[in-house]
């Protein structure tokens, strides 16, 4: 793996990327105590695209999506939205201005039925209706999730679990949704199935940043791509451009074997 | 949800439906009870019962209920605090003692009419929630526990080197109250203040849980991160928890200190706050018809058990081990398996 020489990166050939800037991180620099996990991340999400972070464990993907909705705060740098600065705003500021972080682990609700964990989603919308309209979209697309609504959501399985936290966000009418590691520890066709979800979510019109380990199944899925590496953008580009190049990916992701 | 007495429509209990089997009668009749009707004329009953009470016991008895009562406001209060919004409060006597001597200092050492000093002990006790609360509740897990054994301490501390709350021996004659000519004085008098009062804590404590307040704290409870990433204001609806608790603790102190017409830094002590928590764990933290359950239980169990005479403390705390040993998360079952 090449280590300290910049590399090429592929951005320059793909610079071509519609819509308007919807999410835009400047020189993010974040730490956990005395250790740096992000330095100097910047990276646009522009409206209407599916836009991936890859990476291997620690290189920061998740510590990104977490700067974004204010989970852990930037030392330095920016995050704005729509050109207006979100950095300094409390977690839950953020979550009011449209951008869902959909955690790791899915973080349901243990106790709480998988309708209780879906109204968590909608708390900050006032209006019944809306929220009524909400709750028969989000069944609409998800017809498990109304079976087992009286169920305790932590008893779901894996898969149904994403679908319920991605269900929890939608219910809050999110614009820019981040998906962090939605396949984790699912069954290949569960995979194929959430990614499918994915697609569908933003062709309905929501931003989406997904933050995944498996690169290929990503690039397929996404619009642009951002490959981190040690709190660093090593590489970024086109997906369809990065998809192309098997090397490239080979060199900074190590994964030729998976599908 | 946790609470049993939840009365959120749920659809008819069909066979389906996880509900934990109930193996003893007494479980069997505690879930029974857990379906409005039932639960309506339960509550009729108490009520009932609370309202003739007086009449067909003793003045021992009228003076040990009112103690009990008065522990059921002092438990849903701190019960708001640690089972609705998860926060461990080591010093909620603290409160109680703002109340009681807010009241007590105005009435007795300024003249001033009890009513009016009503809301002064509320406003006092609502302050000292935020003082206390603003700069911790940021804090994430258990400093909380910490500062709040702390705040126990300095306010009963403080109440006891003070000249204006009397010093170590406290406040006497503080002047008993009266309603429209009508001079509250009696034992069955203040039996019937703390009756009225106990039925208003439990209606507010219902009312609560059901609110959206109740639902945010519920989230907060369960996920702190996931609630704020869903644009729930964490640190506003915990101290939402506490300002309301400590107006519960404030309101149980004001009638307190009327009804004994004295007071003394050592009826607020740290003791006092780990009874009450106490009352709250034993019952079900978060679930209403527990923590009363809770509360009688600690005001009774000792009067009970008084014939056993040196050896009734010992007896009582055993009985207490063994209810949390058989019954970790409280007497009153939970809702779901």
């Amino acid at each position: 793996m090449v280590k300290d020489a910049r590399p090429p990166t592929v951005a320059e050939t793909a610079t071509e990327r519609p819509g308007r800037v919807r999410l835009r991180l400047r020189e993010i620099e974040a730490f956990y105590g005395q250790i740096q996990a992000l330095r100097g991340i910047s990276l646009d999400v522009h409206e209407g695209e599916i836009v991936t972070v890859l990476g291997s464990n620690g290189a920061g993907k998740s510590t990104t999506l977490k700067t974004i909705s204010g989970l852990v705060r930037a030392r330095q740098g920016e995050v704005e939205l729509e050109g207006e600065s979100i950095t300094r705003l409390a977690a839950h500021e953020i979550a009011r201005r449209g951008v869902v972080h959909v955690p790791e682990g899915r973080r349901i609700l243990r106790g709480l039925t998988v309708q209780e964990n879906l109204e968590l989603g909608a708390f900050t919308v006032k209006d019944p209706a809306l929220r009524r309209q909400r709750l028969e979209d989000v069944y609409a697309r998800f017809p498990i999730l109304h079976e087992r609504r009286h169920q305790d959501g932590s008893l779901l399985s894996g898969g149904q679990q994403q679908m319920l936290a991605m269900g929890r966000a939608l219910m809050h009418g999110p614009s820019v949704m981040l998906l962090d590691e939605p396949s984790m520890g699912l069954a290949p066709k569960l995979v194929t199935e959430i990614m499918r979800i994915v697609k569908q979510l933003n062709e309905a019109g929501t931003t989406i940043l997904l933050v995944e380990q498996n690169a290929r199944l990503a690039l397929r899925l996404a619009d642009y791509a951002y490959v981190i590496e040690n709190g660093e953008i090593r590489l970024h580009g086109a997906a369809a451009t990065l998809r192309e190049d098997a090397s490239i990916i080979k060199a900074y992701l190590g994964l030729g074997e998976e599908s | 949800m946790s609470d049993s007495s939840n009365p959120r429509p749920s659809p008819p209990r069909s066979s389906s439906q996880r509900e934990p089997e109930a193996r003893r009668p007494w479980q069997r009749l505690i879930i029974a009870f857990e379906s409005p009707g039932p639960r309506r004329a339960l509550q009729a009953t108490i009520v009932l019962l609370l309202i003739v009470m007086p009449w067909i016991s003793s003045q021992y008895t009228t003076v040990i209920l009112t103690n009990a009562l008065l522990y059921v406001v002092l438990c849903l209060g701190l019960n708001i605090v640690v089972g609705y919004a998860g926060l461990l409060d080591l010093g909620y006597a603290a409160f109680f003692a703002v109340g009681a001597y807010t009241v007590g200092i105005l009435t007795q050492q300024f003249g001033v009419n009890f009513w009016v000093a009503i809301p002064f002990a509320l406003v006092a006790a609502a302050i000292a929630g935020i003082i206390i609360g603003g700069p911790t509740l940021r804090l994430r897990s258990d400093y909380l526990a910490i500062v709040t054994l702390g705040f126990g301490e300095i306010v009963r501390f403080t109440a006891r080197n003070l000249e204006i709350t009397g010093g170590a021996s406290g406040l006497s004659h503080i002047p008993e109250p009266s309603l429209f000519g009508w001079r509250i004085d009696s034992a069955i008098d203040f039996y019937y203040v703390f009756v009225v009062l106990a039925i208003l804590a439990y209606v507010a404590s219902q009312r609560l849980f059901d609110s959206r307040l109740g639902r945010a704290w519920l989230y907060v409870r369960h996920d702190e991160d996931a609630a704020e990433a869903m644009g729930i204001n964490r640190v506003r609806i915990k101290l939402a928890a506490y300002v309301i608790g400590a107006i519960f603790g404030a309101i149980g102190g004001i009638f307190f200190s009327v009804n004994l017409g004295a007071i003394s830094p050592e009826s607020f002590s740290f003791q006092q706050s780990v009874l009450i928590l106490l009352a709250v764990v034993l019952g079900g933290m978060g679930k209403i018809p527990g923590v009363i359950l809770g509360a009688f239980i600690v005001v009774l169990g000792p009067e009970l058990l008084r014939e056993f005479d040196t050896l009734r403390l010992l007896i009582f705390a055993v009985l207490l081990l063994a209810i949390m040993l058989f019954r970790p998360s409280g007497i009153w079952p939970e809702k779901r398996a």
